[in-house]
């Protein structure tokens, strides 16, 4: 996948290392890098996967590896939840004696 | 200030270059000079930096207005209500008020932090503003500085070591930039503090911290809000203000505001979602929570060690104004969250509602004459909502069921209870809270040691303790 000069990119970029962390958190925390991921458009052309400059909204020049070209939005609704259906259906009985679900 | 053109480069930008450079970066970014309201060894003046440093209820109103920001609806919870009078015993049944916060430009309470916050950064020259948070502050400083024509960075801790985020997050991400901010996104971990400073440093913009004097007095126009329409619907002012308290300033602002109206008598009761046994800074731990404000990890720390914040003394200072500190468990505050909807047709987001959750189950305990208002809500959407965050738990591993709420396990399960007569507001012990603070400050601060602590001292540990100079000296010397 390729872009233009321009073209709005998401980067990633490892700010400190593992062994470069702070000694106050947790085991788990410390064993991993603390990376960063910042949008803005490309300051050259480029593949996926290159490390490269963005310019950011406010100005500002990072760089970084090329993780996604045009990033989207994936957060959704999610999975069907099947008991949340119900908390309404119950509450309804309660207070209002069973006549909106008298069929349970 | 005459820092709005000027782009400081370092080029030490070390971890601990950068963290020793700490003092000098806040000093710059928020205009404060913290130092001229300190004295003695651990003394810090807090109503003289309130009054100094920060806006009168008016100016905050006018600030406010202007922004389109607060006025918003008090709906009185008929059907809620209703239902908790018949799960309790006779004459028992709170009435419930909820103030409708959502209805800010940004959709949440925060709209009125930030609205004071990027007023005093654009007076003061500064070319943009930055926060470090990954809730709704964040969209509301985006919100805040459109409409106000400043520049915005919002840094957040968003994802595990896998890059997997909580959708919640990556909703308020989405957020921040419809409102036209950058965000820059990091793993977890506290070091997102020194990444902060150095987009301070390098931008020069204005640190739209949720802790200063700004951030707080711009949430006393709620607790005045309430008051006044308390006072207009039942003639009366509240008998208590359920308040999610997470860093303290939406609680501390509330109730400074209730206070200026003259309501001495309401009650101010924190509510959190306990979160026991996680750890905040944990990777594994990060995407095991279904909440990422309004919970215990958050509250107990804050409450007890306000100036760990992000400025060198936080105005939000909870433990001075808190009369009693509840928690409720996740599960409930997602079934309140789905009742809200069924039974008063409002659809908000779930961690404004950990109030809610503790307030039914105050009011089954409370006289029907009673009065509760449930503080805030917040907007609600795709990632935002019960449904993608039960779905996420679920695909992490949580266990998600209905039974009774007690049996939930922060990190292992989501307890929705089988019936909401058990809903419970589980109280902490909040004289051992005010204990602690009192010790954090005195052990954690005092350079000269305990045995140097002024008369003037003392009496600063008992505002913020709310003990009694005697109890103070008990506690420190035994």
């Amino acid at each position: 996948m390729t872009f233009k000069k321009g073209t709005w990119i998401r980067i990633k970029r490892v700010v400190m290392q593992s062994e470069e962390r702070t000694a106050q958190i947790p085991e788990d925390t410390r064993r991993v890098p603390l990376e960063m991921w910042v949008k803005g458009f490309a300051e050259q052309d480029g593949h996926l996967g290159d490390t490269i400059c963005v310019r950011t909204l406010t100005g500002r020049v990072e760089r970084g590896e090329v993780v996604e070209i045009e990033p989207v939005y994936g957060h959704d609704f999610g999975q069907f939840i099947p008991e949340i259906l119900t908390i309404g259906i119950t509450l309804r009985k309660i207070l209002d004696g069973g006549e909106h679900c008298d069929e349970s | 200030m005459g820092v709005s053109t000027v782009t400081n480069h370092n080029d030490n930008q070390g971890y601990d270059a950068v963290m020793k450079r700490r003092n000098e970066i806040m000093k710059r970014a928020v205009g404060i000079d913290y130092a001229a309201f300190e004295f003695d060894n651990i003394g810090f003046d807090y109503e003289r930096m309130m009054r100094e440093v920060g806006y009168t209820l008016s100016e905050v109103i006018a600030i406010q207005r202007s922004q389109g920001v607060g006025n918003t609806p008090m709906i009185k919870l008929n059907r809620l209500t209703e239902l908790a009078r018949k799960l309790s015993p006779e004459g028992m049944g709170a009435q419930l008020f909820l103030k409708d916060e959502a209805s800010n430009p940004s959709g949440s309470f925060k709209a009125r932090r930030a609205a004071v916050a990027v007023y005093q950064a654009k007076k003061l020259g500064y070319e943009g503003v930055v926060a470090a948070t990954s809730g709704n502050y964040g969209a509301a400083v985006a919100s805040q500085a459109a409409m106000q024509g400043l520049k915005c960075i919002i840094v957040q801790e968003t994802y595990d070591s896998k890059g997997q985020g909580q959708p919640e997050i990556i909703e308020k991400a989405r957020k921040c930039e419809a409102f036209g901010a950058e965000v820059v996104q990091l793993t977890v971990g506290p070091e997102l503090f020194y990444q902060f400073l150095i987009i301070l440093e390098q931008t020069g913009y204005f640190n739209a911290s949720l802790y200063t004097p700004y951030g707080i007095a711009g949430i006393e126009s709620l607790g005045a809000e309430i008051a006044d329409q308390m006072m207009a619907m039942t003639g009366r002012y509240p008998d208590a203000v359920v308040c999610t308290n997470a860093g303290g300033g939406n609680l501390t602002g509330t109730a400074r505001g209730l206070q200026k109206r003259g309501a001495d008598a309401t009650k101010i009761i924190g509510a959190s979602v306990d979160l026991s046994g996680l750890h905040m800074a944990s990777d594994r731990d990060f995407n095991r929570k279904s909440f990422t404000t309004g919970h215990t990890g958050f509250g107990l720390p804050f409450a007890t060690m306000p100036d760990r914040s992000d400025v060198p003394r936080s105005a939000a200072r909870p433990l001075r104004y808190m009369d009693s500190y509840v928690t409720v468990k996740q599960g409930e505050v997602f079934y309140m969250t789905e009742a809200l909807a069924q039974l008063e047709g409002m659809e908000r987001g779930p961690a404004g509602n950990v109030s809610l959750a503790a307030a039914f189950a105050l009011a089954m305990t409370m006289p029907r004459s009673a009065t509760i208002v449930v503080q805030e809500t917040e907007y609600t959407g795709a990632g935002k909502h019960i449904q993608p965050q039960l779905s996420f738990a679920r695909q992490n591993g949580i266990e998600i069921r209905f039974g009774h709420p007690d049996e939930e396990v922060p990190g292992n399960s989501i307890i929705l209870p089988s019936h909401p007569s058990q809903m419970k507001a589980r109280p902490l012990e909040l004289v051992q809270l005010r204990k602690r603070l009192v010790e954090n400050l005195v052990f954690a601060t005092a350079k000269g040691g305990k045995a140097n602590l002024s008369d003037r001292e003392i009496a600063f540990l008992a505002d913020e303790s709310r003990f009694t100079k005697t109890a103070v000296e008990k506690i420190i010397f035994g």
